[in-house]
């Protein structure tokens, strides 16, 4: 799979034993780097609240695109007497963001970090159980992940009174069988309950009320490889680790028309336009980029103009779009913006789980009044429909993020590329067709 | 009847769950494995055996795309269509698997070789194009190459 | 309380609602789809937007749905905003955009919830200019129309039938905007309230089948409060009728009895009303003739009647099945010392065992909310899936109990039903049964026995035993039955309002002593104890206040030779005696006078017969199981000569030479006359407003201010416009003139208010949601125990299987165990033929399987096909009650079996 590049100097602590040759470093290798060294410790030493206050004072926030700090959201799960048990930790492994390849490079590669991550973070909120929610198609990372499971239990990390701290975990590797929608993490849970994965409202949070009803806490697989070294190597190192505001370093990649897509562990902060020219090796010749897609197929375009701010939470916030995964699409000159944006809308319409009206009914209309722009038969108020349910689908009116998502690339696209779309409908075709 | 092997899958993986529906989907996958899509005879048979009606099955099987309630081919292509495949000519890809085969997304070749469908991204997007034949992973695909591609697969 | 402000004005709400269910209750018109008043809210439709404010200042607002909001003190929202009016109109527009332009020929048009409510956004004009998805129908059986490209995907539906009713062939399939409710296959929808799917469903995607085959606009119909006649539960229905036929059956809400739903007997039953098996003329025939009495003229058949009750010994046999006025009127006509209920010996002493408990106390009936709030519950060998459907559907809801304490402890409101039931999860209250054969309970039991009655009734002692040392105690229980007898009365003792349910189904009186015990044992200790004790009819408890003699009198009369004359009303005396006792008596009375709806064996035999009115043509009053009296009305006049019984019975007493008390003008003479029998039945003329009663002068009209084509539909005959008949019996009338406001709640004829065409109404009838109709829910109850109660102190011995027989047990089936509602074509396809049930064991003693045929000889060596029953213990054999070709109510206690490869 992909090789990330050794940048001298830098920090990699998610990719640095990953091997270039995408063979995956089984439980020897894994302990011969460090591995396992941080969960002994925390299971010797430290309280599960004291787990917990370590990933929050390093400040980690959520690397599955929404990017709530991690500490935070286990603070939430009932740690008294009166807690309902069994309690659960899931890795959300469901990646079917397009554009979105990290996890499945994570998983192949470097296994272990993540079932330590996971241990690590179960212990801190006193589950007893764990799962790894995988997506369907990652038939690799599944394989990888079965064997390093089991690897796992054999050396006593999993199971009854591991490593003889009395702590007791049993882990397990779910695979779904397709729907974008169960990565979302309500609907991730319901899912795992062999149930239609349909999204559930917030209050009550998962950590209240999650799998069957349990205190259960969800986080990304990005998420969770940072726990290991979080507790190995302290909270202020990971926060140095970051460049700007954020801490940690953050797994970036880029596909699209560059010369070199790929994936790359950078500091958090590291901008768009460092990520293009020096690790992507620039726009393929012959190409424009006209745009980009920070963070997947739900974050809004980024203009050409701002690829030098720094890709982390906070900044983002102001460009009118969002980190999201972090892995990039670069846009070209070539590509037609509303073929694309049709494309990804023809996406959201049909990974809606059909439960909440305005997303369920509203993006297949949008999706339709694109193909007919795209097709040269839009019609001169198309663009008010469209930009109507920009705003109609947009967070709070509809039952999750899905829709609201739909409409980043959509609300940002019509901004960016409006006069494309008005060219299409005056001439009645795209002449941006290659 | 479900067989001795799909059963033990079945009760392995119930092991796994606090409450026994939760292995519906896994269960479904299992008979898809062994069966190559899921029948009404099939749902019939796991209904007898999980003690879950045949509607309930039925209404979690047609929720999840990657369970087949109609025959499927030998061999099933999934074409990542999503947004970074589809910069790197996604569309040709398409064009050139239709032509090679005759049939169109959601069809299966006359002589039951092929089921074609098109699918979310694959989260290979450094490769794109790619695209799916049964577990194996076709990255950076060109439409020269499709040929060839299907040809390992009879 | 709360307080929230609303367009900036105040209102007192009651903050642990959610504000759609408060601004309902307030009389705001808010738009809604996928809420349901009994089944909470799950955001899904998005409907229902308003706007919120954080606080006076805030003059952005953002968008919620005031579903999902709690209605806290502080509040603010808008709900003429005009970007939430925009944004409800922007839902009912991509609602619309696959849904058919079907209002014409679609039947839900005119009470249709989806065309109010765009009506009510102001939506109008289609921008959608793509094609629309389209599905394919399922046949789903008799009852429901299947028409999914009307589908607006609220949910609604599974929700009812799955979360409420507990059922499971009806789901959603597929995703996205192909999402599809229906089954795996065709076929009759299973459960029992399938029918509830047409007021449930919103838009015209389920439709009642009924209706269809004779279809009428709602605003077309003639339409009166009814009382359902088919089981002793006494919901109230809406039947509605055009040309003189019956069209449909509709819920007719009453908070303390039915709540929002029916059960499909009750709604599909309605067709023996224009069947072929109506009597629809007066019959005569000759004494000594052999064959069926012949349509004759009324003035010879009036004659006949005449002389034959003043000659010799008059005995009346009444019926459950009646109205109070129609058996006292046949009381009052033959004298109360020859007045005979119509139940057999066992049956009537069941029910009086049954009125002397409740007489007793000290635990008062279950009304509906009580048993929905019941947080333990014991039901004693009664099938009440079977024999009270609509208690059974409450019980579901009961068992959510721990749930939703669960629900409060985590914070999450009662009314966000998906969280709750997530968190709840398979976690119920305790509900305890012990019955002779399964029941369709078991899934949401905690933990159920199985047996013969008698040792039923010895687990229920043990268990009063348990909560009461007063109570006596049962000797020589079996170790196997301590652990479940132990876990009942923990249960029972630590919950808040335990509920005891038994009946007279299983026939044994014993099961209901000890019931009884149960009951009075929790009441000493806690006074919100309940007790429901199923009666098997519309009127079994009425009846029986009646104190008539038993029908064993009559069966002597007969066998001394010392009866000339038999008055039957509505009734069938071959369901209720074996046939010989049956056959025996009809031969010994030299006459036999029969007043009733349909014919059966009984009719036949009749030397006179008399035409009766059908409930829907009728009037009167009938007890429930619940001990209230509740008042149906006539939705239409029957065709001539057609008349409610207690005219009959009046006009019979007429020309007999006249009784003296027998001098009634209307419904409302014999209601009180038969009030003043005891100061138990004297509330009956509270259950209803009298006929004299108007608002502001003025009548409530049965028909709508919509209703069309009345001169018109005459005109074949004349042309002359014909006097709407005036009802003596009521304050309503056979027209649309009339007060067209609220009237008082037994009195509603319709559910309809300005804009709100649907059932959804209901919404403005009631002081606030899901609470009582304005005005009190219909029904007095006439029995509120005041005593201490008595134990019981005769514990039955166990059970003995005997040598060479079989113990009888009765097997109910809510289609066909009902004489009325059996004959409806609709019913006739979900009945089972005639079967006996057989446990395992004995089965295998017996050499015989599913299938394989038995002679049973108590039913004179009658041939039965064997159906498997898992849960009949040895020694017993099942025999449903009432089928057609098996009509006999009145089952042998003991029966021999030959046949089988074993024996």
């Amino acid at each position: 799979m992909t090789i990330t590049e050794k940048v001298d100097g830098m920090e990699t602590p998610l990719t640095g034993n990953i091997r270039d040759d995408g063979t995956v470093l089984n439980l020897k290798e894994y302990e011969r780097v460090g591995g396992y060294r941080a969960l002994r410790r925390a299971l010797r030493e430290l309280a599960p609240e004291e787990v917990t206050k370590a990933v929050t004072d390093a400040d980690l926030r959520g690397r599955g695109g929404a990017g709530f700090p991690t500490g935070k959201k286990w603070s939430f799960v009932d740690m008294s007497d009166q807690a309902r048990h069994p309690k659960y930790l899931v890795a959300n492994a469901d990646e079917m963001e397009p554009s979105t390849f990290k996890d499945r490079f994570l998983m192949e590669g470097d296994p272990h970090q993540l079932i330590e991550g996971m241990i690590l973070s179960a212990y801190a909120i006193g589950a007893r159980y764990a799962y790894v929610f995988l997506r369907a198609s990652y038939f690799r990372p599944a394989r990888r992940l079965r064997e390093a499971i089991a690897e796992a239990y054999a050396a006593g990390y999993l199971g009854g009174d591991i490593l003889g701290s009395g702590y007791q975990l049993d882990l397990y590797l779910h695979i779904s069988a397709g729907r974008y929608i169960c990565g979302e993490e309500t609907a991730l849970l319901t899912a795992l309950e062999g149930r239609r994965s349909i999204p559930r409202s917030k209050p009550p949070y998962p950590q209240v009320s999650g799998l069957w009803g349990r205190p259960t806490v969800v986080n990304n697989v990005e998420t969770l490889c940072n726990v290991p070294h979080i507790v190995d190597k302290g909270s202020q190192w990971y926060r140095n680790l970051g460049r700007g505001q954020d801490a940690g370093t953050k797994l970036y990649g880029m596909s699209g028309k560059v010369n070199r897509p790929g994936l790359w562990e950078l500091p958090m902060g590291a901008s768009a336009r460092e990520i293009l020219e020096e690790h992507a090796g620039g726009m393929r010749a012959g190409h424009r980029l006209t745009a980009l897609q920070p963070g997947g197929a739900s974050s809004g375009f980024l203009a050409p103009e701002h690829l030098d701010v720094p890709m982390d939470f906070s900044s983002m916030g102001h460009t009118g779009t969002r980190l999201g995964t972090g892995t990039i699409l670069a846009i070209d000159d070539q590509v037609c913006p509303v073929a694309l944006i049709r494309n990804l809308e023809h996406f959201f319409a049909q990974e809606s789980c059909g439960w909440c009206t305005p997303c369920r009914e509203g993006l297949p209309f949008v999706e339709r009044i694109l193909t007919a722009i795209e097709n040269g038969e839009g019609q001169a108020d198309d663009l008010d429909r469209l930009h109507d349910y920009t705003r109609f689908l947009g967070p709070g009116n509809t039952f999750c993020a899905h829709a609201p998502g739909a409409m980043e690339p959509l609300e940002t696209g019509l901004k960016i590329f409006g006069d494309v779309f008005e060219r299409h409908i005056t001439e009645g075709r795209c002449s941006w067709r290659h | 009847m479900l067989s001795q092997e799909e059963r033990q899958t079945i009760e392995e993986e119930l092991s796994h769950y606090e409450v026994p529906h939760a292995v519906i989907i896994d269960a479904l996958k299992a008979i898809q494995r062994h069966r190559g899509w899921v029948s009404n005879d099939a749902l019939a048979d796991l209904s007898e055996f999980l003690g879950v009606t045949v509607h309930e099955l039925d209404s979690i099987a047609t929720f999840y795309s990657q369970i087949y309630r109609r025959p499927v081919g030998r061999h099933v292509i999934r074409v990542c269509d999503s947004a970074s495949c589809f910069v790197m000519g996604y569309e040709s890809i398409r064009d050139r698997v239709f032509a090679e085969l005759g049939i169109e997304f959601g069809e299966t070749t006359p002589d039951g070789r092929f089921t074609l469908l098109p699918n979310p991204c694959l989260g290979a997007c450094d490769h794109a194009p790619v695209l799916l034949v049964d577990q194996d992973l076709h990255e950076d695909v060109r439409p020269e190459a499709v040929r060839d591609l299907l040809a390992d697969y009879q | 309380m709360a307080t929230i402000f609303i367009d900036g004005r105040p209102f007192e709400v009651d903050g642990d609602k959610d504000l759609l269910d408060q601004c309902l209750s307030l009389g705001f018109d808010l738009p809604y789809f996928c809420w349901h008043p009994a089944l909470g809210s799950v955001g899904s439709c998005r409907q229902c937007a308003v706007k919120q404010f954080k606080d006076e200042n805030d003059t952005e607002g953002q968008i919620v749905m005031a579903c999902m909001t709690p209605a806290s003190d502080g509040t603010r929202i808008s709900i003429d905003d005009p970007e939430a009016r925009r944004f409800r109109a922007g839902i009912v527009e991509l609602l619309m955009t696959n849904h058919p332009h079907d209002c014409p020929v679609c039947d839900e048009g005119g009470e249709c919830h989806l065309q109010d409510m765009t009506v009510m956004t102001g939506h109008n004009y289609r921008d959608y200019r793509f094609n629309k998805r389209t599905f394919r129908n399922q046949d789903l059986g008799p009852f429901l129309n299947h028409e999914m490209n009307r589908c607006i995907t609220c949910y609604r539906c599974v929700r009812f039938y799955q979360d409420y009713a507990g059922g499971t062939d009806l789901v959603a399939m597929a995703s996205k905007n192909h999402i599809y409710f229906g089954r795996h296959g065709d076929g009759a929808l299973e459960n029992e309230f399938s029918g509830n799917l047409v007021e449930v469903c919103p838009t015209g995607v389920f439709t009642d089948k009924s209706l269809k085959a004779h279809y009428t606009r709602k605003w077309d119909l003639q339409t009166a409060p009814s009382v359902c006649v088919h089981c002793g539960h006494g919901c109230n229905i809406l039947p509605g009728e055009r040309y003189d036929s019956l069209r449909r059956v509709r819920n007719r809400y009453n908070g303390r009895v039915n709540g929002y739903f029916i059960c499909d007997r009750g709604r599909y039953g309605y067709e023996f009303v224009n069947g072929d098996h109506r009597i629809r003329e007066a019959r005569l025939r000759d004494a000594d003739e052999d064959r069926p009495a012949q349509p004759a003229a009324l003035e010879a058949v009036m004659t006949r009647i005449g002389g034959l009750l003043r000659a010799g010994r008059v005995l009346g046999v009444g019926s459950p099945r009646a109205t109070l006025e129609a058996n006292f009127a046949l009381r009052s006509l033959v004298g109360a010392e020859n007045f005979c209920s119509g139940v057999a010996a066992q049956g009537d002493a069941l029910n009086r065992e049954v009125l002397g408990i409740l007489r007793a106390g000290p635990a008062p009936t279950a009304t509906l909310p009580d048993l929905e709030k019941a947080d333990a519950v014991l039901v004693l060998g009664e099938d009440v899936a079977n024999t009270a459907p609509r208690l059974a559907l409450a019980l579901r809801q009961s068992v959510r109990q721990h749930g939703l304490e669960l629900a409060d402890r985590l914070k999450i409101p009662r009314w966000q039903d998906a969280a709750v039931r997530e968190a709840a999860g398979a976690d119920l209250s305790p509900l305890f049964l012990a019955t002779p054969v399964s029941t369709r309970l078991e899934d949401i039991a905690s933990a159920t026995r199985y047996g013969p009655t008698a040792d039923i009734a010895r687990l229920g002692f043990a268990v009063a035993h348990g909560l009461d040392g007063n109570a006596p105690a049962v000797n020589g229980l079996p170790e196997a039955d301590r652990q479940w007898i132990d876990d009942v009365i923990a249960a029972l003792a630590g919950a808040r309002r335990p509920l005891v349910v038994s009946g007279t189904g299983c026939g044994d009186r014993d099961v209901l002593r000890a019931a009884a015990n149960v009951a009075t044992a929790l009441a000493r200790r806690n006074a919100a104890t309940r007790l429901s004790l199923v009666t098997a009819e519309c009127n079994s408890l009425g009846l029986a206040m009646l104190d008539p003699r038993p029908l064993e009198l009559a069966v002597s009369a007969g066998q001394d030779r010392d009866l000339d004359t038999l008055v039957v009303l509505e009734n069938d005396l071959f369901r209720r005696l074996p046939r010989q006792t049956a056959d025996a008596l009809l031969s010994a009375a030299a006459h036999v006078i029969t007043v009733d709806c349909i014919d059966h064996d009984t009719v036949a035999r009749s030397e006179v017969v008399l035409p009766a009115a059908a409930f829907s043509e009728s009037e009167g009053t009938l007890v429930n199981s619940e001990g209230r009296a509740q008042r149906f009305y006539k939705s239409n006049l029957a065709a001539h000569p057609i008349q409610e019984s207690w005219r009959w019975l009046q006009a019979m007493a007429a020309v007999s030479g006249g009784v003296e008390t027998i001098d009634w003008h209307s419904l409302d003479d014999v209601t009180a006359q038969c009030a003043a029998l005891s100061d138990e039945l004297a509330a009956i003329t509270e259950a209803a407003p009298p006929a004299s009663q108007r608002v502001v002068h003025l009548r409530i009209p049965r028909q709508s201010h919509r209703y069309s084509g009345r001169t018109a539909m005459h005109a074949a005959a004349t042309l002359h416009e014909p006097i709407p008949h005036r009802d003596l019996d009521s304050p309503l009338s056979f027209s649309m003139e009339g007060y067209l406001g609220e009237p008082a709640p037994a009195l509603i004829p319709r559910f309809w208010a300005p804009g709100w065409n649907s059932i959804q109404s209901l919404n403005k009838f009631q002081s606030e949601v899901a609470g009582a109709l304005v005005g009190g829910d219909p029904g007095r109850r006439l029995l509120e125990p005041g005593g201490d109660g008595r134990y019981f102190d005769q514990i039955p011995a166990p059970f003995k299987p005997s040598k060479g027989q079989w113990r009888v047990v009765p097997l109910y089936h809510v289609f066909g165990s009902e004489p009325l509602s059996a004959l409806s074509p609709p019913l006739r396809s979900r009945t089972p033929d005639p079967y006996l049930a057989i446990g395992p064991e004995d089965a295998r003693r017996l050499g015989v399987k599913d299938g394989s045929t038995l002679q049973v000889g108590a039913l004179d060596g009658r041939s039965l096909t064997v159906r498997l029953q898992p849960a009949l213990a040895r020694g017993m054999v099942g025999v449903p009650v009432g089928l057609p070709g098996l009509a006999q109510e009145a089952l042998p206690e003991w029966t021999t079996l030959q046949g089988g490869d074993g024996s």
